[in-house]
């Protein structure tokens, strides 16, 4: 049987159909422009007003500049070596103490998840914080970016939950036959959760490339600089240095927009094969318990 | 008797378990150092922290950290600008994911429904720090908004030099950045709307409003429950950090919020305990809202976070 469409539901549809291409136009613009502003003649842009469309001339000049500048270069690589070893070792913190939260009859279990949880609530704030870090010997170094930030309570919670849906017949057959829990979670647990561990990789990885605050705040040497805390000082604090000195002022808004692309491309790039993992952790997140 | 049981329990257990707390271990530590040490260093907001003479060395002052910022004449600025920008936020920012996921719920075309799901995310992926460039750029005076406000002329002028603008373009960022993120959670709640609801509804002869009132809503509503206290819970918790990257001082009058006070006095100008006191005040708050909404929640919904 088909169902009739009235009158008004035909409207609806229409108008359905043009706000969401309003509402992706407007997401999709602003990159749009990016795009291409970072490959127009600088000086054809500078004169330009209005809303742009395609590029005005053509001149690869600003991504000469950008590659050129050996800071972006070492910022990626900077970011690149926190993000592979910070995952490596987040993964293994949070499955450590994700196991040791999922596993039943331990008399202590409880006073430590509220011990944990405690720290969603509350905290002792941004100074207190700092001293710490400076107290462990981790200002200035690339170790600061990665030690104090292992373990996400939230990513631990959802790792947990996760790990509680392993039937518990596959590690007691384990455990009877004489496997230690280094064995059960290396060998059983983790093979089975490869799909929320891609979950937890992204988390991390995410945050980790976007993370600038820490690291503005605790390096001193610019050889250490993360990506992030190069963009912002082109980005943000408008460095001419920072973007490669010389004759950068005649092409700023350029190398400006040549940088957005340059750190945001391979993102974007990889960003339609990770989308569904991202979606799955929101899912998973959002499981009330 | 009591006692005594107790202890064997936890020899028993630690025979038991004894390996399983090992393994723990390191978390432990992680959370003590990194965590409770913090806590226990925001002692220093009831002293004269001078750090030569270290937390215990240093004067004790009692309150008079959190008198002086209850005192300054910044304090009623900056609980007004994060409330409001909080506000703001919350108003705008929360029901724009749920209208998005409502709307893509109605496309009947799954190609047109995942390709505007796939442009709407995009902005989410683009970093804080790029993302806060782009707004910069754009609110330039010779940026893309005054082009399109001289286009109905308008007046040019730096947008984000000027502070009656400030929230507006933060919310609005805000939204840019988030809504078809945000939406996910509803869609997949959507879509577990058992569909014999809406042929019952069409049948009773409800239109599409009445089948939005009276089964959509109704069947989202846990969801958005929690989101929303998520969102009343952390009101007064505004991060810092996109505020760093959009303030300037011609703006501190609407865009200066506790966090990013915090950090300029206890970062910037190093007055360490005065800091981690507003700071301290901060936190106290925020765990107090949590509480009470979560609270309220349950005794008006029966859903709750814990």
């Amino acid at each position: 049987m088909k169902v009739k469409i009235s009158t008004g539901e035909k409207v609806f549809r229409v108008f359905n159909y043009i706000i969401l291409t309003i509402i992706a136009l407007v997401c999709l613009y602003p990159m749009w422009y990016v795009a291409v502003a970072s490959i127009s003649d600088s000086s054809q842009l500078m004169s330009h007003s209005g809303v742009l469309l395609k590029p005005l001339g053509f001149s690869l000049n600003a991504y000469a500049k950008v590659f050129a500048n050996p800071m972006i270069l070492k910022g990626y690589g900077n970011t690149l070596f926190v993000l592979i070893i910070g995952v490596l070792m987040d993964l293994v913190m949070t499955s450590l103490g994700a196991y040791f939260l999922s596993r039943k009859n331990v008399m202590f279990k409880k006073a430590i998840m509220m011990l944990i949880m405690f720290t969603m609530f509350f905290g002792g704030g941004m100074i207190p914080f700092y001293l710490t870090l400076k107290d462990m010997h981790l200002l200035n170094t690339r170790w600061g970016l990665i030690i104090p930030f292992l373990v996400s309570t939230y990513n631990m919670i959802i790792l947990r939950t996760s790990f509680e849906s392993i039937p518990v017949s596959l590690t007691e057959a384990a455990q009877i036959d004489g496997a230690g829990h280094m064995t059960v979670l290396f060998q059983i647990v983790l093979p089975l959760s490869k799909a929320i561990l891609a979950v937890m990789v992204l988390y991390y990885g995410v945050g980790i490339w976007n993370a600038w605050f820490w690291a503005s705040t605790i390096l001193r040497n610019r050889e250490l600089y993360p990506l992030q805390v190069i963009l912002r000082e082109i980005l943000i604090s408008n460095d001419l240095q920072a973007m490669g000195g010389g004759d950068a002022e005649a092409i700023a808004m350029n190398i400006k927009y040549a940088t957005i692309m340059v750190a945001t491309v391979p993102i974007l790039f990889v960003y339609p094969f990770l989308q569904k993992y991202f979606a799955a952790g929101v899912m998973v997140g959002a499981v009330k318990e | 008797m009591q006692g005594n049981s107790f202890s064997v329990r936890v020899k028993k257990d630690f025979r038991r378990n004894w390996s399983l707390y090992v393994l723990v271990l390191p978390v432990l530590i992680f959370y003590i150092i990194f965590h409770y040490k913090p806590m226990y260093g925001a002692i220093i907001a009831f002293k004269d922290f001078i750090p030569a003479k270290g937390i215990m060395g240093s004067e004790w002052v009692g309150m008079y950290n959190f008198e002086r910022f209850f005192k300054s004449a910044y304090f009623v600025r900056l609980m007004r600008n994060t409330l409001l920008l909080s506000i703001y936020n919350i108003i705008f920012g929360f029901p724009a994911p749920i209208i998005l996921a409502l709307l893509l719920n109605e496309v009947k075309n799954k190609k047109f429904k995942s390709i505007t799901q796939t442009i709407t995310y995009l902005p989410h992926f683009i970093s804080l720090v790029v993302a806060c460039g782009m707004i910069k750029d754009f609110c330039l005076s010779t940026g893309i908004f005054n082009d399109i406000i001289a286009l109905f002329g308008g007046e040019r002028s730096a947008l984000l030099q000027n502070p009656a603008y400030y929230r507006t373009i933060y919310t609005a960022s805000s939204i840019w950045q988030e809504v078809g993120w945000g939406s996910i959670i509803y869609l997949s709640a959507l879509s577990g709307v058992d569909s014999q609801l809406y042929e019952a509804a069409s049948i009773d002869g409800a239109g599409k409003w009445k089948q939005l009132l009276h089964v959509t809503l109704p069947s989202i509503m846990p969801t958005i429950i929690i989101m929303l206290i998520l969102r009343m819970g952390s009101l007064m918790s505004m991060g810092y950090e996109k505020t760093i990257l959009l303030y300037n001082p011609s703006t501190y009058e609407t865009s200066d919020i506790i966090s990013s006070y915090v950090y300029r006095v206890g970062l910037q100008e190093q007055d360490w305990s005065y800091s981690t006191a507003i700071g301290l005040f901060n936190s106290v708050i925020n765990c107090f809202l949590l509480v009470v909404t979560n609270k309220i929640s349950k005794k008006f919904t029966e859903t709750s976070l814990w």
